[in-house]
């Protein structure tokens, strides 16, 4: 993985909701943005993603500039590069947690038992191997947040980003899911997580602050680890 | 593409209750245009059945003039018209596909020509040669037929069809009986009868002729060479052909027609309006089946109602599913999926939805055409054509509607569907 340059001088016709926001995240990084509700930070989550471009600006995402890419190629970049984890899983109900893992790679193209057999290994990866067959409904809040993380995993993404993991979880189970990143970053992983709870953020190797659009210098954080 | 009608499938039986509901209409409309074209082809197969007579496929030509049967019973034989030779008969034998080719006679008689005792009978008399039970579809149900002895020996012999001996003897055997024709006595030796029956359409005083002028008191045969003992020997002649199938006989009279005129009539003749016309039984069952079909096309039309309202169910229960399931479209199209694999999956659960109710529509209206035929006794036949169709039109119809859904769905914005639940 190459170096990711964010770079956005953003202005909407009336409101201007990201301000000339400057951003790196290296290969093996673990960055924390946090800002509060209303700050921008859900928009440039967006953008990083690859859901929406910029208004201006340049956005290089691993050596490509995706900012004026068309609707399909995003839809392509988000495929093979990127990995989503929500605050609410967004798990299909009718598909087991096995196919639910396997979904990005159909898209890419993959074969249906070669997607199963890697969706297994990948829940296998987040200590969910004993239940690829159940149903989302059937399992617990943090546990259907790890077979999302392990949606997110399957197609080994360059940047895994994450929007308030643990939002919609009880302190046990985020603990798990953050446990969970922290051990991904370590064996690799490049990690973008957005929340708005300094806890989360203080796993974070960097912590980025957003406020009204922009954001703050770097500061100290939680450091390592 | 495989993953996506299973998934469609899925998505279907998740819902039996809406899904099923919503097939209802295409399920009514197709039921319903099932039922009419079965109906429709078995009428239709019914009129060509009655009216061609299985297996009989006989094809009459007779000399007319303007278009009606020229009739020797109130008019001279014509000038110009030359009798027909056993070269011409030989000639038609031969065309393709015929299978008898017989030369006869015929006139219509009233004015007491012929008589059973004190009873005066009107019918149609005919001259007839030894091919001409064969080629006319008739077979023998009492007595004997005519034999060669009959032909050659000119003897005074006469065959009647089944309407004639009703008419001159009732419920008792005519055999052995005298009929005296213009005097000459006849014995009855046989009674034949034609499979044929059927109802035809008047248009034309000619199609009168042709089909209820000459049948109305019945018809009594007499060995074509006996003619002249009571008519004119110079009389012109009708010529009836066995057709191989009911499917040459259109042409084969056409056949003959041009031959027959071409050969017998003179330039002046033909000036006349005199030609040898066919009895086209064909264009008959046509004109029926036309006459049939007109009235049965706007019950389809009114079925094709139907499936319009069905359709526009289908697209609203669309509708329904896109917006419940937005969460699901934004987290496709977040993981990678292009707009147009989510065009396809609900375009394809659309025809799915459609397909399954046009298969259940297809079976509920073989099942409704078997009872109604079978309740009122009217004719239905499966059309396997028409089967395929509807399932078809019914998959397009979930394309059509489907397609303002399934559009919709692949322009949510993902953001927009991701923070909508």
């Amino acid at each position: 993985m190459h170096n990711i340059c964010k770079d956005y001088p953003q202005g909407r016709e009336v409101v201007k909701i990201l301000k000339n926001v400057e951003l790196t995240v290296d290969q093996g990084d673990y960055l924390a943005i946090m800002g509060p509700s209303g700050s921008g930070k859900t928009t440039l989550m967006n953008l990083i993603g690859c859901l929406d471009v910029p208004t201006s600006g340049v956005y290089l995402l691993n050596g490509e500039d995706v900012s004026k890419a068309s609707e399909n190629r995003l839809a392509d970049v988000r495929n093979s590069t990127l990995g989503f984890v929500f605050q609410s899983f967004y798990l299909l109900p009718k598909l087991t947690a096995r196919e639910n893992v396997a979904l990005p790679l159909l898209y890419a193209g993959v074969k249906k038992r070669e997607r199963l057999r890697r969706a297994e290994a990948a829940l296998e990866m987040v200590g969910l191997g004993e239940r690829v067959d159940f149903m989302p409904n059937q399992l617990s809040g943090g546990q259907q947040q790890r077979v999302a993380i392990a949606r997110a995993m399957i197609n080994a993404p360059k940047l895994l980003l994450a929007d308030e993991p643990t939002g919609a979880l009880d302190s046990a189970s985020g603990q798990q899911v953050m446990d969970l990143f922290d051990e991904l970053n370590e064996n690799g992983a490049t990690i973008v997580l957005i929340t708005h709870e300094p806890k989360v953020g203080a796993r974070a190797r960097r912590l980025r602050r957003i406020l009204d659009g922009a954001l703050l210098p770097e500061e100290g954080g939680g450091a390592d680890g | 593409m495989l993953e996506n009608i299973s998934l469609a499938f899925q998505g279907i039986w998740a819902h039996k209750m809406r899904s099923f509901l919503t097939m209802l209409g295409i399920i009514i409309g197709i039921a319903s245009i099932i039922t009419i074209v079965s109906t429709i082809k078995g009428t239709n197969d019914q009129i060509k059945e009655s009216l061609i007579g299985s297996g009989t496929n006989a094809v009459t030509v007779q000399l007319s003039q303007s278009g009606s049967v020229y009739d020797m019973s109130w008019q001279a034989p014509p000038e110009g018209v030359s009798p027909i030779t056993e070269e011409t008969l030989q000639q038609l034998a031969d065309l393709d596909n015929v299978v008898a080719a017989s030369l006869f006679s015929s006139r219509q008689v009233y004015n007491s020509e012929i008589c059973f005792g004190n009873t005066a009978w009107s019918g149609t008399l005919y001259g007839v040669d030894e091919d001409y039970f064969a080629a006319g579809g008739y077979r023998l149900t009492v007595g004997r037929g005519f034999l060669a002895d009959d032909f050659s020996k000119f003897r005074k012999v006469a065959i009647l069809d089944a309407a004639a001996s009703a008419v001159i003897f009732g419920s008792a055997s005519p055999v052995g009986e005298i009929l005296e024709i213009k005097g000459e006595p006849f014995t009855v030796v046989g009674v034949v009868d034609r499979a044929t029956a059927g109802e035809y359409v008047i248009e034309s005083y000619r199609d009168y002729d042709m089909y209820y002028g000459s049948n109305a008191g019945g018809k009594v045969f007499i060995p074509l060479g006996d003619w002249p003992i009571i008519y004119r020997f110079d009389e012109p002649q009708g010529v009836i052909l066995k057709a191989a199938s009911t499917d040459d006989m259109t042409r084969l009279g056409q056949q003959a027609e041009d031959l027959l005129t071409a050969s017998q009539i003179s330039a002046d003749a033909a000036q006349n309006g005199f030609a040898y016309k066919s009895d086209d039984l064909m264009a008959q069952a046509a004109k029926i089946q036309e006459l049939s079909n007109a009235t049965n096309n706007q019950l389809l039309w009114i079925a094709g109602i139907s499936l319009l309202v069905g359709g526009i169910g289908v697209m609203n229960i669309m509708l329904v599913t896109v917006t419940e399931r937005t969460g699901e479209i934004g987290l496709k199209k977040a993981i990678g999926a292009r707009k147009r694999r989510i065009l396809w999956q609900f375009l394809t659960e659309a025809a799915a939805l459609t397909s399954i109710g046009g298969v259940l529509g297809v079976a509920a209206g073989v099942g409704l055409s078997r009872f109604i035929a079978s309740a009122m006794g009217t004719p239905s036949a499966v059309s396997y054509p028409a089967i395929a169709v509807a399932v078809l039109f019914s998959m397009l119809i979930g394309v059509i509607f489907g397609m303002i859904p399934a559009v919709k769905a692949a322009n949510l914005n993902p953001i927009d569907a991701l923070r909508r639940e």
